[in-house]
């Protein structure tokens, strides 16, 4: 098969490396190589963050290149266009309906624009959840990024793996109803 | 066992199933998590040494002693550690000895790009270099053995990408390794002139013979498709090539990439119609090729620097990239990192950035950040330690010149330990007259909070006797040192007012743990309830002047539709730093309203 990319998108400490180790975890156990890159260290603070997670039968390149993704999953609103340029003319674009303000918008440099989702939508195949919401409805905030992972899982026919017992055996034991109710909402949503 | 794991973590692994008995390093990315793991053996002896030269040399101590050992670093780190790397290659070793440098291609955490694989060649000592996870446990691995087989110490070069991707590994056991029988040999490791020129001699005779290995090693090896192009390639470059040329090139992937060799490369460039060398950073193996006589496309069409990703393969060899949505680019506002909500740094970088007259000399460290807006508080960093040390030489010119700039030397409590301390010491002995501020947030920040001399703990998390910057300050015979809290503004302002006032080196040590730090017992005894007070804003006080968005904090935004400041109770941590800006009273402790 063809290998395919995934591109989880958003700002430091939203959780999505967590969301990708977990992915990763299901897609190896259901037989795919995977290969997944993330950066660590001074762009972690605040900045820009990506996970980077590529599947198939053999994998090469740990990175998604420009044009590359067949799916971008945004964490956080302003991101999903940062990361624009990665997504295969053909692929689809999650969006979460969430914005963090980044330094110059803070300082009052620079406006974060109103029209960011429209602009998606010009160009591409956009579904626009509000995961936290989502999340706050099963219980927790804390799970918005499994919400998301639930959206991938939908997205790419992933739905075969036995994400059950991978969340049983990388969670915590009184998480794993909340993680596994937060895959099922993520799924229903796209 | 199949299982996912980091470059950083196959390392650590293919070490520990080696039978290593002691690690040590110095934290940097993309390197750190390499002892960090190593730390969760407990076969291993794993040591965070207080800079990357002390843990090679004691790295090199347990070798003669009859261990296995490695010690890792960050590319930089390596300069630090290379007075020691040099004459190590000469004497060589006694229980096998690995060195991993992790280079950063494209800085994503670093100061500079410098490649690594010229220090194997010129410290003339064998180098491995893996694409991949599975790759890195395999040569962590067996470069313990080509170690003790050439009795020479090995560089494993990593980079950002492989130390940082995960792909799948299938993992060994723990060979239990004996530790080798320890004498004194003076012809070996004493190297004095007598004995290095004689180890000289011999270092060439153990070259020939790792470039015969070379040779023959399956770690170099050809793999044939199409010949019409041929691609010579190191560490994850033979991944991406691959990624863009599929089976219609063949491939010549170096794993084992000092000293190179001449036959099995020229009898592949031989087999191939059209050359290219991909590489990151150098023209490291170009260079080596074309003194064999041959022809390839290199740095001429590949940029000279930054990461040889598919899509800069792409456009250097077929003039384009994959296709890519057309859309309006410039909507994108930039997110560069900042300090984080609650972050001690915060109160400093807003007292020092507000001075006149001033040269701050600054270092390596979250607190570079302290550059950017809204504080602009820096203007220098160069490296670790060099706060200090170019504070001094600055300040001594800029007395020669009578100008009323003063200095302030800008550290943190880990830079201070790794190589402050010594720049202290110059300054201090040929009569310095700066403001020395040591930001000490009680662990090592920026590479994700590791212990060190100050915090009371070792890597393996045992209790240890706390080193304090201010007695080792007074160790030096400075007279004027002030530990301050630097949430406080008002007690910045004023300490920085009288030392600045001073003809004699001091030292200020702001003292406050990371907003991001798992605290101790004993910080939690220090101090107190930290971190629990969330501020919000009264918005019928503010006036919406913005006074306080000079904090440069991520929990505050204006709403300029409203005019008026708010503070995400979420992010928010209570450090007070913004209430301190506001001249209205707006901003006031949440349980308060």
């Amino acid at each position: 098969m063809e290998t395919k990319s995934v591109l989880l998108v958003g700002v430091g400490g939203q959780g999505t490396i967590l969301a990708s180790k977990l992915l990763t975890i299901g897609l190896m156990q259901a037989g795919y190589d995977v290969k997944m890159s993330e950066i660590h260290g001074m762009s972690q603070r605040g900045g820009s963050v990506s996970s980077q997670v590529r599947y198939g039968r053999v994998v090469e390149s740990p990175v998604v290149e420009k044009g590359g993704a067949d799916i971008l999953v945004s964490f956080e609103l302003m991101e999903a266009l940062r990361w624009l340029e990665y997504l295969k003319p053909t692929g689809r674009v999650i969006v979460n309906d969430f914005r963090i303000a980044p330094m110059p918008v803070i300082n009052g440099d620079m406006p974060y624009p109103d029209d960011i989702l429209q602009t998606l939508q010009q160009v591409a195949d956009v579904s626009y959840i509000d995961a936290a919401a989502i999340a706050r409805q099963i219980g927790s905030d804390r799970v918005m990024n499994i919400v998301l992972m639930g959206t991938i899982i939908k997205s790419m026919d992933l739905d075969s793996i036995d994400w059950e017992s991978i969340i049983r055996e990388n969670v915590k034991p009184a998480f794993v109803d909340l993680n596994l109710q937060a895959i099922a909402a993520g799924m229903a949503a796209v | 066992m199949k299982k996912l794991l980091t470059g950083n973590e196959a390392v650590a692994r293919g070490a520990w199933e080696a039978g290593v008995h002691f690690a040590a390093a110095y934290p940097g990315t993309p390197s750190t998590e390499i002892l960090e793991n190593l730390s969760t053996y407990e076969e291993v002896v794993a040591e965070w040494a207080p800079n990357e030269k002390v843990a090679l040399e004691s790295a090199i101590g347990a070798s003669l002693a009859g261990g296995r050992a490695i010690a890792s670093m960050k590319h930089v780190g390596l300069n630090v550690a290379a007075d020691p790397l040099f004459t190590f290659a000469y004497t060589g070793v006694n229980g096998g000895t690995v060195i991993v440098s992790a280079d950063d291609p494209g800085m994503f955490s670093s100061q500079d790009e410098q490649d690594n694989r010229n220090y194997a060649k010129a410290a003339k000592m064998p180098m491995l270099e893996p694409a991949n996870s599975q790759e890195a446990l395999d040569m962590s691995k067996l470069a313990f053995e080509i170690s003790e087989q050439f009795d020479a110490p090995v560089l494993l070069r990593m980079t950002t990408r492989v130390c940082h991707s995960k792909s799948i590994v299938e993992s060994g056991e723990r060979a239990e390794i004996p530790l080798k029988p320890y004498s004194r040999k003076i012809n070996k490791y004493v190297a004095v002139p007598a004995v290095a020129k004689v180890l000289r001699v011999q270092l060439e005779d153990k070259l020939s013979a790792l470039r015969e290995y070379a040779e023959t090693t399956p770690l170099n090896f050809a793999e044939y498709h199409d010949k019409s192009i041929g691609v010579v390639c190191s560490g994850v470059c033979y991944h991406y090539a691959k990624e863009v040329f599929g089976e219609n090139a063949s491939y010549l992937k170096l794993g084992f990439t000092y000293p190179l060799p001449p036959r099995k490369i020229a009898a592949f460039c031989r087999s191939v119609d059209k050359l290219y060398v991909i590489e990151e950073n150098d023209p490291y193996l170009e260079e080596f090729i074309r003194t064999l006589g041959f022809d390839v496309f290199g740095k001429d069409i590949f940029p000279a620097y930054d990461e040889q990703t598919p899509e800069v393969i792409r456009q250097a060899v077929y003039g384009k990239m994959l296709p890519q949505l057309d859309y309006e680019r410039s909507k994108v506002t930039p997110r560069p990192p900042a300090l984080c909500a609650g972050c001690p740094h915060r109160g400093f970088f807003y007292e020092i950035g507000r001075r006149k007259n001033v040269m701050i000399t600054g270092d390596i460290g979250c607190y570079t950040l302290g550059s950017g807006a809204p504080f602009y508080g820096l203007d220098s960093t160069i490296c670790m330690g060099a706060s200090i040390s170019m504070g001094h030489g600055a300040a001594k010119m800029l007395a020669r010149a009578n100008s009323d700039i003063k200095v302030v030397s800008v550290l943190g409590d880990s830079t201070f330990f790794h190589s402050g301390m010594t720049s202290l010491l110059g300054s201090a002995y040929n009569g310095g007259a700066c403001v020395n501020v040591i930001l000490d947030n009680r662990t090592t920040g920026m590479t994700g909070h590791q212990d060190n001399p100050g915090t009371g703990y070792t890597a393996t998390g045992e209790p240890v006797t706390v080193i304090n910057i201010a007695d080792v300050a007074a160790s030096f015979g400075i007279r004027h040192i002030r530990t301050i809290d630097p949430n406080n503004l008002s007690e910045v302002r004023q300490t920085l007012d009288e030392f600045l006032a001073l003809d004699e080196p001091s030292v200020i040590i702001t003292r406050w743990p990371c907003a991001l730090k798992k605290f101790s017992a004993e910080d939690k005894e220090e101090f107190g309830a930290i971190f629990i007070d969330k501020h919000t804003v009264d918005a019928d006080k503010c006036i919406g002047c913005r006074l306080c968005m000079k904090a440069g904090c991520p929990a505050l935004s204006f709403d300029t539709a409203q005019k008026k400041a708010q503070i995400d109770a979420a992010a928010c941590l209570g450090c007070g730093v913004c209430a301190q800006l506001c001249n209205k009273d707006a901003i006031v402790k949440a349980q308060e309203v």
